[in-house]
């Protein structure tokens, strides 16, 4: 049984996702939803074993699984996690039931398939983090674009068909560069696709380079970076509200994933060489993008390009080359999940009552929902970076990692706290705070039972890692040495 | 005077024996069916199609055999893809079957007889080991075709169709013959084999040779429809009745890749270095014109025209790194590739035809962009079918289009032609744009018309089998490959 957990939290939500179709089409869409709970709480499940099973202090993969697959281009079904992957499995799984609930009552059209294509995008993200063969990662990879293409194209906005396209088109752009790379690695390795093979795998610094730039685009596209990011906003914008959650929660953290899995190991070489750039980038993100966000009139907006500046600190960490950055950084990661979850979740709540995103069409929301305010403070609270949330942890580790490397850089990126703290607080204050703006307002009903579950729960995860982020930084340590192992001795003979 | 007549062997001919004497016999048996009972004429041909794959499984010896004078070769290349092409040809037949009833123009015994002609032709194709042979099967496989495109004689734009069809196809045949005949020239001899133990052996004029490569590059090109010789395939496919584009979208592709590989690579392998550019040339430029236009069309038969000149393109890459500068190395991998490729690319374009078929009705043709509109609230079903098989079009995995697309490039970047595969994946990227539109006016947009979908349920359980199999051998795409492998490996 333990030995194919990481191919039951693949396949549990993908089978369950066309379990829900089929339930749907038997029954009607309150046996849909059943089904889809069911499924996404049984794929959490299987996931938990993976964190209490974890020998912490081993740096290489456990749970492994290896059958062969094609095995005319040598690709096998090789799964595994390390301390580096397995908190986005759970992440990823637990964020599921989150977005089944959330859509309970609001998603009313085509239920069944709304819930189907969440469960076997979940399913295809397990299997992206967890993935040791190069075209299995990349089959994930790209296979996961088509039910968010589906889920933004239909539950969607408005603008719903141009934000899907930008989605699918940018993406698999980025996906194809990867796609040669991973070829050519294949030739290079005398026909391997091992991810772990290619660690270990000599390159010289020129290849290196081509490599990881074919790498860092496709990433990049995913984290997203700057200036890469342009389909961000769009997609978050038109996406219902799960598709905004599964969006900041999981898909942004594959490109970053991806940083840590293929180009820092991988090409380690060219990583060094080409670190300016993508700490360059980084910065820019961090602190232009919190400028921008600062001027957002549209609250989905102003989160997703926030979700940019914090993806941009991730990215930072990485390229710190040390312990501290990037276990920071992976911190910064699932931390991130939470609270723009949340956060996304808490403009869902306000849109489903107003149908409006406006900052300006609201004002004293306090007065109508003061249970919703308060939870809503404390994710605000977190995206700015409180400490005692989530949100600092992260943060406050990468700074320290940056100021070994240069104070400047430390500097910028540290002007990014008080950039975020305006841009989120002001948000807060004018959509929470002050008199009562219009009838519309007036009309809001506090958080049912069901909300208040959901962003209690965030809210304890919230508080909780940032309280005793402890459990969650353990389980790297072992992991993180092994990666910084390879990445800082040279390929080059 | 019979003292030469040395009686040829016959077994490695048999299938191709028996499909001839089969159509003869339907073709005379028709003539006492009455047209209220074509069926006869229907399953008689099925079984034909039946009995051709039990006798390919009884005769295959998986060795090379040749026979009629070294005019027909038998080997495990051409026994793979003939029993490709008669599943496909049975499949397409099964698919037409609703829509030739329903148009009674169309429901004569001619139409089941020519297509028996025309998969004669095409087992010709795959078995030539001699020009004159290759000829003769590409003349079947042509003339049987115009006919067919016709065969709605009231409709102007299928006679039209036809019209273009013969002129440009009598043009690309005439090329091929001018091709053939200065290899001729330049070698002596008629026979494939021969040619290249002619060139090995050397002496041969150059010039002369390379003169006759570029007609027979050219004829070839026709025959694909690959760009600059694709302009027939866009009319024609348009033009003909949906089962006919169904029937040219399919098993001719699996022809033309037999006789370039008979062409190319076992006649003229030693040029290769003069055809692999033209190769090129012709694999770009259909990539990019066919991916281009195809987002121009607002008729999805149109839009599946470009888009099989595309595919063939790409095809074509694989065909093109057989050799790297003389290091034949990669050339059972290259070509094994494109095999396969053309295999899935025949799969997921039965397919797609396939649904055409299935969303149309007597006197309605679903072959617009727009009658796809909102097929998921119609049945939900078949527009899952119809995303997986544009998502494997567009090469997304898990799909067998995308496992295609993948044994492909890795055969190109295994030869070192890392600008094409990134030349490759560029187009493909802008592919994909148009076979998401497909998708979006199926799942995004709101249906024309709320009819139910009136196809048989044989149809309808063989749209959803040829659906699921695209994603089946994406999931599991290795025996195929294998095959494809094992097949040239016994063959080159």
């Amino acid at each position: 049984m333990s030995n194919y957990l990481l191919s039951l939290a693949i396949w549990i939500p993908i089978f369950g996702g066309f379990g829900v179709l089929v339930a749907g089409s038997l029954g009607d869409d309150s046996k849909a939803r059943a089904t889809a709970l069911l499924v996404a709480v049984a794929g959490f499940l299987v996931t938990i074993p993976l964190w209490t099973g974890f020998d912490v202090a081993n740096g290489g993969m456990q749970f492994v699984e290896l059958q062969t697959w094609i095995p005319r281009f040598n690709i096998n079904y090789h799964l595994g996690v390390d301390g580096i992957s397995m908190l986005f499995v759970l992440l990823n799984a637990f964020i599921t039931i989150i977005v089944v609930a959330a859509g309970w009552e609001v998603i009313q059209n085509k239920v069944a398939q709304y819930n189907a294509a969440f469960l076997i995008m979940s399913g295809l993200m397990n299997g992206i983090f967890t993935s040791l063969d190069g075209v299995l990662f990349y089959v994930f990879f790209e296979a996961s674009l088509i039910p968010l293409y589906l889920i933004i194209g239909i539950w969607g906005g408005p603008n719903r068909v141009y934000a899907a396209f930008k989605f699918f088109l940018y993406t698999l752009f980025g996906s194809l560069l990867l796609l040669i790379a991973l070829m050519y690695l294949f030739i290079q390795s005398g026909g391997s696709f091992s991810i772990l093979e290619w660690h270990k795998l000599p390159l010289q610094l020129g290849p290196q380079i081509w490599i990881f730039l074919a790498f860092m685009i496709s990433f990049a596209v995913k984290v997203p970076m700057w200036p890469v990011h342009t389909w961000l906003p769009d997609a978050h914008v038109e996406a219902p509200t799960g598709g905004s959650i599964v969006l900041a929660a999981i898909a942004l953290k594959l490109g970053a994933y991806g940083f840590l899995r293929f180009s820092l190991p991988i090409a380690p070489d060219a990583s060094h060489e080409l670190s300016s750039l993508v700490i360059g980038l980084s910065l820019i993100a961090v602190v232009y993008i919190g400028f921008v966000a600062l001027v957002q009139s549209d609250m989905k907006k102003l989160v997703a390009y926030s979700s940019i500046a914090h993806m941009g600190f991730v990215t930072l960490g990485f390229f710190l080359f040390s312990a501290i950055g990037i276990e920071g950084a992976l911190v910064q990661m699932v931390s991130h999940g939470f609270v723009s979850g949340a956060m996304f979740f808490c403009i869902g709540v306000m849109y489903d009552r107003v149908h409006s995103r406006q900052i300006a069409d609201y004002g004293g929301v306090v007065n109508t929902m003061p249970k919703f305010a308060a939870l809503f403070m404390l994710f605000s609270m977190a995206n700015a970076g409180l400490p005692a949330t989530s949100g600092f942890i992260g943060e406050f580790m990468i700074i320290l990692g940056a100021v070994k490397l240069n104070f400047w850089v430390a500097f910028a990126a540290a002007s990014s706290l008080i950039v975020g703290a305006a841009y989120t607080l002001w948000m807060y204050k004018r959509v929470v705070f002050g008199d009562v703006a219009n009838h519309h307002v007036a009309e809001m009903s506090d958080i049912n039972k069901r909300e208040f579950a959901i962003l209690g729960v965030l809210a304890l995860c919230t508080l909780g890692m940032g309280l005793y982020p402890q459990p969650f930084t353990e389980v790297m340590h072992a992991s993180v040495n092994e990666l910084l192992n390879h990445v800082n001795i040279s390929k080059i003979h | 005077m019979f003292d030469n007549f040395v009686v040829p062997d016959l077994l490695p001919a048999a299938p191709e024996i028996f499909l001839a004497v089969m159509a003869l016999a339907i073709l005379m048996i028709d003539l006492l069916v009455k047209d209220s009972r074509r069926t006869v004429t229907y399953l008689l041909t099925q079984l034909t199609l039946v009995g051709c794959v039990l006798i390919q499984f009884g005769t295959s010896t998986g060795e090379i055999v040749y026979t009629f004078s070294n005019m027909f070769v038998d080997d495990l290349m051409s026994d793979l893809l003939k029993l490709f092409l008669y599943v496909t040809v049975f499949v397409v037949m099964l698919y037409s079957r609703g829509y030739i009833i329903e148009r009674p123009t169309m429901n004569k015994g001619e139409y089941y007889v020519l297509t028996l002609f025309a998969t004669l032709g095409m087992m010709v194709m795959i078995s030539a080991n001699h020009f004159l042979t290759i000829y003769l099967g590409l003349e079947l496989l042509s003339l049987s075709l115009y006919a067919m495109v016709a065969m709605n004689r009231d409709s102007v734009t299928s006679t039209e169709a036809a019209m273009k069809y013969f002129v440009l196809g009598a043009l690309a045949s005439g090329l091929l013959l001018y091709g053939m005949s200065m290899i001729y020239g330049a070698t002596g001899t008629l026979e494939i084999t021969g040619v290249g133990e002619r060139l090995l052996s050397g002496g041969v004029n150059k010039s002369v040779l390379v003169f006759g490569l570029v007609f027979l590059v050219s004829g070839l090109a026709f025959k694909l429809g690959v760009v600059p010789f694709h302009m027939w395939i866009p009319d024609v496919y348009h033009g003909a009745p949906t089962s006919v584009t169904l029937f040219i979208g399919s098993a001719p592709k699996l022809a033309a890749f037999a006789i370039v590989m008979r062409l190319l690579v076992n006649g003229l392998i030693t040029m290769a270095a003069d055809w692999q550019m033209m190769l090129i040339i012709l694999s770009v430029l259909s990539m990019a014109i066919g991916n281009l236009a195809a987002i121009a069309q607002t008729n999805l038969k149109r839009m599946l025209a470009y888009s099989a000149i595309s595919h063939m393109g790409f095809m074509l890459l694989g065909i093109t790194t057989g050799v790297v500068s003389g290091d034949a190395r990669y050339a059972l991998n290259a070509y094994s590739s494109a095999m396969f490729y053309v295999i899935a690319y025949v799969m997921m374009s039965a397919g797609t035809f396939g649904m055409i078929l299935l969303m149309s009705r007597a006197g309605f043709e679903a072959d617009n962009l727009d009658d796809f509109k909102g097929l998921n609230k119609r049945s939900p079903w078949f527009a899952g079918v119809m995303l997986m098989l544009m998502f494997s079009m567009a090469g997304v995995p898990f799909f067998v289009g995308f496992f295609a697309k993948f044994s492909v490039l890795q055969a190109v970047v295994a030869a070192g032609y890392m600008w094409l595969a990134i030349v490759a994946v560029l187009f493909s990227l802008i592919g994909a744009f148009y076979y998401l539109r497909v998708v979006k006016l199926m799942y995004f947009d709101a249906p024309a018309d709320e009819t139910p979908i009136a196809a048989g349920l044989d149809m309808k359980i063989l749209v959803s089998v040829n659906g699921l199999a695209v994603a089946g051998f994406g999931l599991f795409p290795q025996m195929i490959m294998s095959l494809c492998a094992y097949a040239l490996l016994r063959s080159l």
